[in-house]
């Protein structure tokens, strides 16, 4: 057991020195530290509440006083933008976890038993993926209705079939490699060899995956709140946000502006460390 | 030749069948009942079985599922709840639409993203190289509503102050006249084409270190020669493979950008019907939509196949 426990550990200081032997996955890592930190700390910090309107001081330009303006509530929109960090980040990582946790277990199995196992866990991937882009989530949360637990649902569902060919893959690359067999001829079981064996030696894509998942988790969530679905207002979630805001794009431009900002940027530092994870744990991938 | 495209379309068909009975059990999936839903929440009781009779709502659910398949295969895609106009007029009408602006915007991604790729691959970890790969990302990151209501801010609307210009000549809404589709298919092809610059360059820079083009270059031919004449030429094969599926997410992400443009296309007409809990409408325009993308996701394919198989016994 404490054999174990020591050789996670050099496996985990391995990987965080492998991040900071890379520029790119060191800084963009330090961003989602960061970002991670006002998540924590932010909604503790600001000066205004969120959801409180103040009617007096509607859609103000940004200033000294609402660094980013005020809605058209009279709300602070810097206020709120940090309110949301928390929830995008929430969604962004339980989406992720969960549909991770479907796609790699199903691709592992249709990797490893292959034949018709292998062919209907395949054939209802391509069945996921056969709803472009945003459409399977979109009919999902209009079906089951709206909430923030039925948005990471769709959110995570769009997400498993892209986990599932990509761990697959990985599987059956290890399974042609001798010492699967010899695990087999010791007669250690299936479940054993799958996630002792197997699983150890295809993490690495998976954690490029995740991370690169994390950004389009975020932009989808926030894509189906913009359309009105998923996590209403007044919650602050930055697309519903920019929902409420377009309305007010001749008077107030700054409303639509800042959310959509804070989405790009969120989504810019998971996408600039997901490519760096890949320099570092999966070269081959790329070059 | 022929083989392959009979096993493509008998992997075909199992999808298909998988996307209608997924479309099928959407509408079991709604929490209550349908017949209320068109009824009303205050309806007699006969009404609403009246409506179950009609529906089928009472019969088993294989013998349901077999009902609305021999419906599809008849061009039979149910009533609106709304409207009670058939689903399939009012899809047919908004289908145009919306196929124009996925094809268009999927023209001008492969356009943009094939010369950003290339040029960058060419400028190997220049300044430019890593501009347009900077810009790439940032292609990648924009939430595409925000990129459409920021366009319609600066080249329709033209009267902000704090841009250092603007313009009001491109139309905010609507889809028919060369202004009115500029925006939209920038919008819609933006993420599309940040992507495809990306795989241009990686597949370009893997090309670049092969031994013939080494050849090439020994032999004497200009750079521009090496990179136009031999390297795209495999560098795009690559490339082809993801035209389907980008055309597919296209389809799907049009929804937000006949949002943001008021584009009378069926991502619209799905929203609206979204909110009307027109649940018929809904699952008419999700089937689709995904028959569309899967048969050009299988004509893509083929035609890969057909063109790749042509290069192999040109070279």
């Amino acid at each position: 057991m404490t054999k174990d426990k020591s050789v996670m550990n050099m496996e985990n200081r391995s990987l965080i020195s492998r991040i900071f032997s890379n520029k790119t996955a060191s800084i963009s890592f330090i961003f989602i530290l960061c970002l991670v930190f006002i998540a924590v700390i932010g909604p503790y910090l600001t000066v205004y509440d969120p959801n409180v309107p103040d009617t007096s001081n509607r859609l103000a330009s940004p200033s000294a006083k609402h660094f980013f303006g005020t809605d058209h509530h009279g709300r602070d929109i810097f206020t709120r933008i940090i309110h949301g960090m928390p929830l995008s980040l929430y969604i962004g990582v339980i989406s992720v976890l969960i549909g991770a946790t479907i796609g790699v277990v199903l691709g592992m199995i249709s990797g490893y038993y292959g034949g018709f196992i292998d062919s209907f866990i395949m054939r209802c991937m391509d069945v996921l993926f056969a709803f472009p882009g945003i459409l399977l989530a979109l009919a999902l949360v209009s079906v089951l209705g709206n909430s923030l637990h039925h948005l990471i649902l769709a959110v995570s569902i769009f997400l498993v079939p892209m986990f599932a060919r990509i761990v697959r893959s990985s599987t059956l690359a290890i399974c042609q490699l001798e010492y699967i067999d010899a695990m087999k001829v010791l007669g250690a079981s299936d479940i054993r060899i799958i996630f002792k064996h197997i699983f150890p030696n295809i993490v690495s894509p998976i954690i490029v995956q995740a991370t690169l998942s994390i950004a389009s988790a975020i932009l989808t969530a926030s894509t189906l709140s913009f359309l009105g679905l998923g996590v209403q207002p007044p919650t602050p979630e930055w697309g519903a946000m920019l929902n409420e805001g377009k309305d007010y794009m001749y008077q107030a431009p700054h409303v639509a502006f800042f959310p959509g900002l804070a989405i790009m940027f969120v989504v810019l530092v998971f996408h600039i460390f997901g490519d760096g994870l890949r320099d570092v744990l999966d070269p081959k991938s790329k070059k | 030749m022929l083989s392959f495209i009979l096993r493509r379309l008998m992997q075909t068909l199992p999808v298909l069948f998988g996307v209608s009975l997924l479309v099928f059990s959407l509408l079991h999936l709604i929490p209550g009942d349908p017949a209320v839903l068109i009824a009303g929440e205050n309806a007699p009781k006969e009404q609403i079985a009246n409506i179950h009779e009609r529906l089928g709502l009472n019969d088993p659910l294989p013998i349901q599922y077999w009902n609305y398949m021999w419906n599809i295969i008849q061009g039979d895609l149910g009533t609106s709840f709304r409207t009670g106009r058939p689903v399939i007029e009012e899809i047919a009408s908004r289908f145009p639409i919306t196929f124009q602006l996925s094809v268009y915007s999927t023209i001008f991604s492969i356009f943009l993203g094939l010369i950003a790729g290339v040029i960058a691959a060419t400028y190997k970890n220049s300044f430019i190289d890593t501009s347009i790969m900077v810009i790439a990302l940032f292609g990648l990151s924009l939430p595409n509503f925000w990129l459409g209501l920021m366009l319609i801010q600066w080249f329709a609307i033209g009267q902000t102050p704090w841009l250092p210009f603007s313009t009001s000549w491109f139309s905010p809404s609507g889809w028919g006249s060369f202004q009115q589709m500029v925006l939209p298919v920038i919008t819609l092809g933006t993420a599309g084409a940040a992507m495809i610059a990306r795989m241009t360059r990686s597949s370009m820079l893997d090309v670049l270190n092969e031994d013939y083009i080494q050849t090439a270059r020994a032999k004497g031919l200009s750079e521009r020669k090496v990179i136009y004449r031999h390297a795209l030429r495999s560098a795009i094969i690559p490339v082809i493979t993801v035209i389907g599926i980008q055309f597919g997410f296209l389809l799907g992400g049009s929804v937000v950008t006949e949002q943001v443009f008021a584009i009378n296309g069926l991502g619209r007409l799905l929203m609206n019907s979204i909110t009307n809990r027109d649940f018929p409408v809904v699952q008419g325009i999700v089937l689709v939509i995904s028959f569309t993308f899967v048969i050009v996701h299988l004509i893509v394919d083929i035609l890969y196949h057909v063109f790749n198989k042509r290069m192999k016994m040109n070279g």
